[in-house]
């Protein structure tokens, strides 16, 4: 048995539990067409998840703030990104690619930077006054979700809005008698970009060391002089510009968004935070492919359970692991 | 010791609550009209609501978003009972029973598993688990109705129809104005239920238990070194607050005769009582009354304030859409923001506080 684990371990321990579940499902499911088409489909909402949920995550791990205004973030960035692509409606339409991705570019540019701002102004408005205090920071960051909620339905109104999709990532391509839609290759291939693109910064970058530093013993790395709440400030408006890139794609993929759209995201990440384990972007990587694959397996298999999915693989993990997967040591 | 010691300020928060459970008292005869018998019944029951979230968040520091989800618990208890049995007393007992039951094995299983760890993490998995009580309630439409809730009859003696006394010519007595039939009977079972759950927590919170309580909140690791099992008085007072969430549900369900996912489950009735606890006052009860008084109140009165407001700034632009009646929340999300930063004991605690300094 000690054997067996050590075994796991070497070969990857807990980041095998993805491709665990994606073998068991397909030995339910049979059909290998319609297997790949699950998986792929996971894949993309797993990662598009990821860039909601990540900076959520380095942000408690840095600073011990849980934002509970996060997914306002993933609203605002999918109602901006929409709104600009719906002016852009004519870049969109074009057959030419290079102005198809222009739009696409410039919306999710904008949705970013308004992020950025919305980020710092979130940080230094509302939270600033209540580090460490954990019952405070709920309430005020909750109080602000409200607002925002609401203030999105003051602008753009209560009914569903639809997203115009560019051209060239419009349908689907076959391969083999597999169908993937263009839209779930591209939000994949997007969100592992963004991921190694953290990956590389945390690990590779002084930065990186400086922030993973400050997740470990923040104290110390004060003690040394750095200014961790400056670093904080920046790793805060980095994640609310995630949130809302994460937003965009979602709004793409969705093609019609409500208002509701932050509160329903943020339920799944949270659970993809707990899952993963608080302050680790490896963890949260982890948790959002597991919550991606397992809701659409599960959709497949028993539709009717497709709704408390998520909540039973959380449990089952906080059960085996009360700290998430890969908890940032602590 | 009380959380209020006694000084000026806390006979004056006494005074006003014993002002307000007056008025409820007297409420049918006061203001005679349909509208204002729901809000005083409305108030009732949300000041039972309010004060057992308050015994979690103002007491103990537990961040609980699954409150609704108890109350909504006894209410469909109560709602499934009184549609599939028809009206009568036995239907309500098995419907209160019924959800108690419920509320008792999820807040057990909830607490068990998670209140060992931060309060964070608490506050995340209640959020999770109530947004599936609310997806499930809507989707097992053929128990629950659905969106569309249920509609069923309460007991007999709860009709409007129902003579409680009548005189020689089979009229329905009146008192000062006031027939006695069964609308009266249904405001008073609403009355004294709801009197009986917040007398029941005024006595828990008082009791040593509630000195634990707040010893917990206060300095988690100290109350464990002094010998308490911290993560037992916690799974405790969860359940406690559960149970008396899931009753509070129950009577909602019988005064409403309507049970749907608007009225008790939905996170929209979450935050009334967040606000509510936070304007009132966290970790007083005196606190829960004023704060429940005051926002159902607003949610009757204010919006047709805002309406009119709206209407006198049309030609301005923006102006009448934040004042639009459906944007009031936008309102109080920043109302409760400045409260917490500015006033984080609440009405009830700041004033309470006035005279210690004095």
């Amino acid at each position: 048995m000690n054997q067996m684990n050590a075994t796991l371990t070497r070969v990857g321990g807990v980041n095998l539990l993805p491709l665990a579940v994606a073998l068991v499902a397909f030995v339910l499911i049979g059909a290998p067409s319609s297997w790949m088409t699950l998986t792929v489909a996971g894949l993309a909402m797993g990662m598009m998840i990821f860039l909601m949920a990540s900076g959520l995550s380095l942000v408690f791990g840095l600073m011990d703030v849980l934002n509970f205004g996060h997914s306002a973030f993933v609203s605002l960035g999918a109602f901006i990104a929409a709104t600009v692509l719906a002016w852009m409606g004519g870049w969109l339409g074009s057959d030419s690619v290079l102005l198809n991705s222009a739009a696409l570019f410039i919306a999710f540019t904008a949705a970013i930077l308004f992020g950025l701002a919305a980020g710092w102004f979130f940080e230094t408005v509302i939270i600033k006054p209540v580090y460490s205090d954990h019952l405070r920071q709920i309430l005020i960051t909750m109080g602000a979700l409200i607002v925002v909620e609401q203030a999105i339905l003051a602008i753009w109104g209560g009914t569903p809005m639809s997203v115009p999709r560019p051209h060239f990532l419009e349908g689907a391509f076959l391969i083999g008698d597999v169908t993937i839609e263009v839209y779930r290759a591209f939000a994949f291939l997007l969100g592992l970009i963004v991921y190694l693109a953290l990956y590389f910064t945390l690990n590779r970058t002084r930065l990186g060391l400086l922030i993973r530093a400050g997740v470990e013993n923040r104290e110390m790395v004060e003690a040394l002089g750095f200014r961790i709440d400056r670093l904080f400030i920046g790793v805060f408006m980095a994640g609310s510009a995630l949130a809302a890139m994460g937003g965009a794609m979602w709004a793409g993929y969705e093609t019609l968004i409500t208002p509701s759209l932050g509160a329903e995201m943020m339920i799944v990440v949270f659970i993809v935070v707990i899952i993963g384990g608080l302050g680790s972007v490896e963890g949260t990587l982890l948790g959002a492919i597991m919550v991606g694959l397992v809701s659409n397996y599960v959709g497949f298999l028993a539709p009717k359970l497709a709704l408390a999915s998520n909540m039973i693989l959380m449990m089952i993990i906080l059960l085996w692991r009360p700290n998430g997967l890969r908890p940032a040591v602590k | 010791m009380n959380a209020i010691p006694s000084t000026q300020g806390s006979v004056i928060v006494k005074a006003a609550v014993l002002v307000i459970a007056a008025l409820l008292l007297f409420a049918p005869f006061l203001f005679q009209d349909v509208r204002s018998l729901e809000v005083a019944a409305r108030i009732c029951v949300f000041i039972v609501l309010v004060a057992s979230y308050d015994l979690l968040i103002g007491y103990t520091g537990i961040v609980s978003f699954a409150h609704t989800m108890f109350f909504g618990f006894g209410a469909y208890g109560a709602a499934i009972a009184l549609k599939q049995m028809g009206p009568g007393w036995d239907a309500v007992a098995l419907g209160a029973v019924a959800g108690m039951a419920v509320s008792l094995v999820v807040a057990v299983a909830v607490g068990l598993l998670s209140l060992r760890v931060k309060a964070i993490f608490f506050a995340m998995i209640t959020l999770a688990t109530a947004s599936v009580a609310l997806v499930l309630a809507s989707q097992l439409s053929q128990f629950t109705g659905g969106e569309d809730g249920i509609t069923y009859r309460s007991p007999d003696i709860f009709k409007t129809a129902t003579k409680l006394f009548v005189d020689e010519e089979g009229k329905v007595v009146r008192i000062f104005g006031v027939r006695l039939n069964g609308k009266l009977a249904a405001y008073y079972f609403v009355f004294f239920t709801s009197l009986a759950m917040f007398l029941f927590m005024l006595r828990l919170v008082g009791s040593p238990i509630g000195t634990v309580l707040k010893a917990i909140r206060e300095n988690e690791a100290r109350a464990e070194a002094i010998g308490y099992r911290v993560v037992a008085y916690r799974t405790f007072v969860f359940v406690i607050a559960a149970l008396l969430a899931s009753l509070a549900g129950t009577v909602y369900a019988i005064w409403l005769k309507y049970t749907g996912p608007d009225t008790t489950l939905s996170f929209a009735i979450m935050i009334d009582i967040l606000l509510m606890v936070v304007i009132g006052g966290m970790g007083t009860m005196w606190g829960a009354v004023i704060g429940a008084v005051l926002m159902v109140m607003a949610q009757y009165y204010l919006r047709d304030l805002m309406g009119t407001a709206a209407e006198a700034t049309a030609n301005i632009p923006l102006l009448p859409e934040v004042l639009n009646p459906d944007r009031w929340l936008f309102w109080l999300g920043i109302i409760f923001i400045l409260l917490v930063y500015f006033f984080p004991k609440g009405i009830a605690g700041t004033i309470a506080q006035k005279g210690a300094r004095a």
